[in-house]
C-alpha cells in the first residue's frame, strides 16, 4: 500500500520535474526547418502587429466611448474610401506572406538527386523501414514503441523519452540527401519528425516521397500524427542522424544478419533452438494480449488452445493471417520464416501444449508457397 | 382576431407543432442537451490527459470519446443551435406569420432526437462506439470500423435530410414570406448571413451523404471506392468529406457572424457600419469556402500546383473576414456602448475568434502546415472558431433575445458571472494547446510525451472551470423562464433595432399575421 502510494506520488511529480515547457515551433536541424520556423514567425509577428493595431482601436473604443461616461452616439457608418483600403492593404499583405511561403514550398517538394532511399511503411501500430538499395542483401525491420506497460500504466517511474522511445530506430546518414517513400500497409497514418520538418501521410496503395539532409549528428523523435486506430499515440518515431561512416558501417553489419538470416531459413534447426528464437518472438509479439504464460487477455489463451493444438496448416494461417475484425494482425509480413516457425514451435509446445511437433523454417515457406 | 387560437395543451404542443416559435425553441432545448452530452464526453478526455499516463480511460475508448465528442458538438449542439434561432427570429425579422413550410418545419426537428439516441446507442453496442475521429478518414472508417460504423452511417444521413429540409425552409421563407417594403438589402445581417448559410448547406449535405453512402457500400457490398487494393483510393474520401467540411466550417459560423452584427450595433446604439460590405463579404466567404477545402490535406502528397493553389485561395478568406471584424470595430467607434451580458459576449467573440482567424491565416500557409497539421495547434484554432466563435455568440444571442421570448428578463449579476468564468476558462483551456501543438504534441492521442504535461494539466482544468460554468448558465435560464422579473417594454433594449422588437413582449403565439410596415431606415441596422 505505502508502495503504491509513493508509485502514484512519483507518477505526479516526475513530470513537473523533467518538464521544460516548449512554447513555440523548434527551428530544428535542417535548412528547410529553418526555413519553416522563419515563415513561421514571420506570419505569427505580422498577426501579431495587426492584432495589436485592431484590439488597440477596440479597447480604447471601449475605455473612450462609454455610455457610462455619458458619451454619444454618433450616427456615422458607410465609407468607401475606409472599406477599399481595409480591403485593398490586407490583400497586399497577404501578397507578401505568399512569396516567401512559395518558395519554401518548391524547396520542400524538391524531391530529386536523393543519395539514399528508404521506404517507410505504417502498420497498426508500428513503422517498418526498408533501405531500398539494389546491391546486396535488402535491409528492413519494424521500429516498435520500447516504452513499457508499467510506465504506460503507472505502476513504474516514466523515463526521460517516455513514449517517443523504440526498440530499433531509424538511422540515417548525416549531410546525404536521404528521400523517404512513404506508404503504409493498413490505415492511414502519417510520419512526423519536428526537428527535421519532415511531415508526410503513410497511404496504403500509395507511395508519397519527402526528403531531409541533415547536418548534424543526433536522435531526432516524433510521432504518428494522424489517427490510425486504438494504440495512435504509441507509435513514435525514432531517427538517429549518424556519421557517414558509421552509417556505413551501420548498414554492413545489417546486411550481414539479414544474410545470416536468410542461411538460417534454409537449414535444420534443433528443437532448443526453435524454442529460443520462438520465445522471444512471442514476448516481443504475442505477450501483450496473449500473456506470459499463454493465459489470454485481449487475445485467446493459447494454453490449450484448439488452433494451437490442432492442425499446423490452420495455426499457420491465423498467425499469418491474422483475424480480420479483432486485434490479432497478420504476422506474416512483420516475421520472417525462421521467426515464424520459433514461435510455432513454440506455442505448440510452451504452456503445456505439449504436442511435441516442431516446426522448421523451410516448412513454414512450404505453406506459404503452397 | 390577433390571437385566435393559441397552443394546443400537453405533450401534443410539442409533438404537432407547426409553431415557427415551439419548434424553435425545441431546437434550442434540444442543442443545449447535446451541448452538455459533447461536454461530457470532453470532460472525460480531459480528464484522462490531466496527466500523462493512462488513468481512467482504455485507448479505444478515448477514441470513442474525440469521435462523439466532435459528432455531438458539430451536428447535436451548434448546428441545431442556429437553426433554432433561425426558427424564432427570421419570421420575426422579416415581419412573416411563420415558416414557409411548417409541417416540414416539424418533421425536420423530430427526425433528429431519434438520430442522435441511435448515435450514442452505439456506445452500448459490441466493438463500441465509432473511434476514427469527426472527420472519419477511410480506410480506418470502413475496412477497419467496429460494426456500429453502419448505424453512424445512418444516423449521418438522418441529421443530412433534417438539415437539407431546415435549409429549404428557410430559403423558401426569406424568399417568399418578406412584408412589403422588406427588400433584401433592408433584411437584417442575422437574415442575410443564414440565407447565405442555408444555400450552403443545401449545396453540401448531399456530398456528405455520399460520402457516407460510398462508405456504406465499401463495407457491406462489396464496393472499394476508399481502398487502392480493389482500384480506390483513400484520399478519394478526404477530398470528398473536405469538400463537404469546409463549407461546414462556415455555415457554423455565418450565422454566428449574423447574431454579433445584431447585437454589436444595439448595445454601441450605433447602426452597423458597413451594411452593403458585410453582405457582400459574407458573400464572398460562402462563394471562398467551396475552393480552400483541400487546405486540411497538405500532407496527402497533392501535386505542388493543387498546394499553392489551395495556399492561395485559403489565404484569400482572411481578406472578407478582416472585413468583417473592422466593420464590428468601426460600428463600436464613437458608439455610445454599455457592456450588458450579450455585449460581453460578443466582445469576448470579437477578441477570440480573430485570434482564431489568425491562427488559421498561419494554417494557410502550407509549408508551415507541415509543422502545424496534426497537432494541437490545430485543436486550438478550431476551438477559438468554434467555441470563441459559434458558441460565445449563440450564448450572447441567448441572453439578447430571452427576455422577448420569454416576457422575462435574466439575472445581469449572473450573466456577467457567466461570462466572466467562461471567459478566462476557455482561454486556460485552450490558449496553452497552442504552445504544445507547436511544441509537437499530436492531436487525437490519449497520452503524451512528459514535456507536455504542465500545459495539459492547465488545459484540463480551464475544461473544468468552463464545463462548470456552463451549468451556472442553464441555472440562470431555467431561473429567468420560471420567475425571472418580467418585463413588458416591446423594445427591450434601448438599442435594439428591426421587426422583432416591434411585437408585444412576450413574443405572442402568432406574431404579424397582417405584415407590418417596414420602417424606413431598417436596412441599416
Ligand atoms: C481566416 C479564416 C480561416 C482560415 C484561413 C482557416 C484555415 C484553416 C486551415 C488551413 C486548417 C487546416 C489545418 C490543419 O489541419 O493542418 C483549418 C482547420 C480547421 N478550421 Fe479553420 N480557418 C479559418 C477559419 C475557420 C472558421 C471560421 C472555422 C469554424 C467556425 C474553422 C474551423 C476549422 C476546423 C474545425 C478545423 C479542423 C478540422 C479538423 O481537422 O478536425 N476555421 N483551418
Ligand atoms: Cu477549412
Amino acid at each position: 500500500m505505502g508502495k503504491r502510494v509513493s508509485g502514484a506520488a512519483v507518477a505526479f511529480f516526475a513530470p513537473l520535474a523533467a518538464a521544460e515547457n516548449q512554447l513555440n515551433m523548434s527551428p530544428g536541424v535542417t535548412e528547410i526547418g529553418a526555413d519553416i520556423f522563419q515563415l513561421h514567425m514571420l506570419i505569427m509577428w505580422i498577426c501579431v502587429a495587426i492584432g495589436v493595431a485592431v484590439f488597440a482601436v477596440m479597447f480604447y473604443s471601449i475605455y473612450a466611448h462609454r455610455k457610462s461616461k455619458g458619451h454619444q452616439a454618433a450616427q456615422f457608418h458607410e465609407s468607401t474610401r475606409v472599406e477599399v483600403a481595409w480591403t485593398v492593404v490586407p490583400f497586399l499583405i497577404l501578397i507578401a506572406m505568399a512569396v516567401p511561403a512559395t518558395s519554401t514550398l518548391l524547396e520542400v517538394y524538391d524531391n530529386d538527386e536523393a543519395e539514399l532511399d528508404i521506404l517507410i511503411t505504417g502498420y497498426q501500430w508500428k513503422w517498418k523501414y526498408e533501405y531500398l538499395d539494389e546491391s546486396g542483401e535488402p535491409v528492413a525491420f519494424f521500429s516498435n514503441l520500447a516504452t513499457s506497460q508499467e510506465e504506460i500504466y503507472n505502476t513504474e517511474h516514466k523515463g526521460d523519452n517516455y513514449l517517443l522511445e523504440v526498440d530499433e530506430p531509424l538511422v540515417i546518414p548525416t549531410n546525404t540527401k536521404v528521400r523517404f517513400l512513404v506508404t503504409a500497409n493498413d490505415v492511414i497514418h502519417s510520419w512526423w519528425v519536428p526537428e527535421i520538418a519532415v511531415k508526410r501521410d503513410a497511404i496504403p496503395g500509395f507511395i508519397n516521397e519527402a526528403w531531409t539532409r541533415v547536418p548534424e549528428e543526433g536522435i531526432y523523435r516524433g510521432q504518428c500524427t494522424e489517427l490510425c486506430g486504438a494504440y495512435h499515440g504509441f507509435m513514435p518515431v525514432e531517427v538517429h542522424a549518424v556519421s557517414p561512416e558509421d552509417f556505413d558501417a551501420w548498414l554492413l553489419a545489417k546486411r550481414g544478419a539479414a544474410a545470416a538470416q536468410t542461411q538460417l531459413a534454409m537449414q535444420t534447426l534443433s528443437v532448443d533452438e526453435l524454442m529460443d528464437r520462438g520465445k522471444a518472438v512471442y514476448d516481443s509479439a504475442c505477450l501483450a494480449c496473449h500473456g506470459a504464460q499463454g493465459e489470454g487477455g485481449i487475445g485467446n489463451a493459447i494454453a490449450g488452445s484448439t488452433v494451437v493444438l490442432g492442425d499446423l496448416s490452420s495455426h499457420m494461417a491465423v498467425v499469418a493471417g491474422g483475424v480480420s475484425g479483432t486485434a490479432m494482425q497478420a504476422f506474416g509480413g512483420q516475421l520472417n520464416d525462421v521467426e515464424l516457425a520459433a514461435v510455432l514451435t513454440y506455442q505448440r509446445n510452451a504452456f503445456g501444449n505439449n504436442t511435441g511437433d516442431v516446426v522448421q523454417p523451410g516448412d513454414v515457406a512450404g505453406m506459404k508457397n503452397g | 382576431m390577433a390571437d385566435h387560437h393559441g397552443p394546443a395543451q400537453g405533450i401534443s404542443r410539442w409533438l404537432f407543432t407547426t409553431n415557427h416559435k415551439d419548434i424553435g425553441t425545441m431546437y434550442l432545448w434540444f442543442s443545449f442537451a447535446m451541448f452538455l452530452l459533447g461536454g461530457f464526453f470532453a470532460m472525460v478526455i480531459r480528464a484522462e490527459l490531466f496527466q500523462p499516463g493512462m488513468q481512467l480511460v482504455e485507448p479505444g475508448f478515448f477514441n470513442q470519446m474525440t469521435t462523439l465528442h466532435g459528432l455531438v458538438m458539430v451536428f447535436g449542439a451548434i448546428m441545431p443551435s442556429f437553426v433554432g434561432l433561425a426558427n424564432w427570429l427570421i419570421p420575426m425579422m422579416i415581419g412573416a406569420p411563420d415558416m414557409a413550410l411548417p409541417r416540414m418545419n416539424n418533421w425536420s426537428f423530430w427526425i433528429l432526437p431519434p438520430a442522435f439516441l441511435m448515435l450514442a446507442s452505439t456506445l452500448f453496442m459490441e466493438g463500441g462506439a465509432p473511434a476514427f475521429g469527426w472527420t472519419f478518414y477511410a480506410p480506418l472508417s470502413t475496412t477497419y470500423a467496429a460494426p456500429s460504423v453502419t448505424f453512424f452511417i445512418f444516423a449521418i444521413h438522418i441529421l443530412g435530410v433534417s438539415s437539407i429540409m431546415g435549409s429549404i425552409n428557410i430559403i423558401a421563407t426569406v424568399m417568399n414570406m418578406r412584408a412589403p417594403g422588406m427588400t433584401y438589402m433592408k433584411m437584417p445581417m442575422f437574415v442575410w448571413t443564414w440565407l447565405i448559410t442555408a444555400f450552403l448547406l443545401v449545396a453540401v449535405m448531399p456530398v456528405l451523404a455520399g460520402a457516407v453512402t460510398m462508405m456504406l457500400m465499401d463495407i457491406h457490398f462489396g464496393t472499394s471506392f476508399f481502398s487502392a487494393a480493389g482500384g480506390g483510393d483513400p484520399v478519394l474520401f478526404q477530398h470528398i468529406f473536405w469538400f463537404f467540411g469546409h463549407p461546414e466550417v462556415y455555415i457554423i459560423i455565418l450565422p454566428a457572424f449574423g447574431v454579433v452584427s445584431q447585437i454589436i450595433p444595439a448595445f454601441s446604439r450605433k447602426p452597423l457600419f458597413g451594411y452593403a460590405s458585410m453582405v457582400y463579404a459574407t458573400a464572398s466567404i460562402a462563394f471562398l469556402s467551396f475552393i480552400v477545402w483541400a487546405h486540411h490535406m497538405y500532407t496527402v502528397g497533392m501535386p505542388i500546383a493543387g498546394e499553392l493553389f489551395f495556399m492561395y485561395a485559403t489565404m484569400l478568406i482572411a481578406v472578407p473576414t478582416g472585413v468583417k471584424v473592422f466593420n464590428w470595430i468601426s460600428t463600436m467607434w464613437r458608439g455610445a456602448l454599455s457592456f450588458e451580458t450579450p455585449m460581453l459576449f460578443c466582445i469576448g467573440f470579437l477578441i477570440l475568434f480573430t485570434l482564431g482567424g489568425f491562427t488559421g491565416l498561419m494554417l494557410s500557409i502550407a509549408p508551415a502546415d507541415f509543422q502545424y497539421h496534426d497537432t494541437y495547434f490545430v485543436v486550438a484554432h478550431f476551438h477559438y472558431v468554434m467555441v470563441a466563435g459559434a458558441v460565445f455568440s449563440m450564448t450572447a444571442a441567448v441572453y439578447y433575445w430571452l427576455p422577448k421570448w420569454c416576457g422575462r428578463m435574466y439575472n445581469e449579476a449572473m450573466g456577467k458571472t457567466h461570462f466572466w468564468v467562461s471567459f478566462i476558462g476557455f482561454n486556460i483551456t485552450f490558449f496553452p494547446q497552442h504552445f504544445v501543438g507547436l511544441a509537437g504534441m499530436p492531436r487525437r492521442i490519449p497520452d503524451y510525451a512528459l514535456q507536455f504535461a504542465d500545459f495539459n494539466m492547465m488545459s484540463s482544468i480551464g475544461a473544468f472551470i468552463y464545463g462548470a460554468s456552463q451549468l451556472l448558465f442553464l441555472y440562470n435560464v431555467v431561473a429567468t423562464i420560471v420567475a425571472g422579473k418580467p418585463v413588458s417594454e416591446e423594445k427591450v433594449w434601448d438599442g435594439a433595432e428591426g421587426l422583432e422588437w416591434t411585437v408585444a413582449t412576450p413574443a405572442p403565439y402568432h406574431t404579424f399575421e397582417e405584415p407590418p410596415l417596414v420602417p424606413k431606415p431598417a436596412g441599416t441596422i
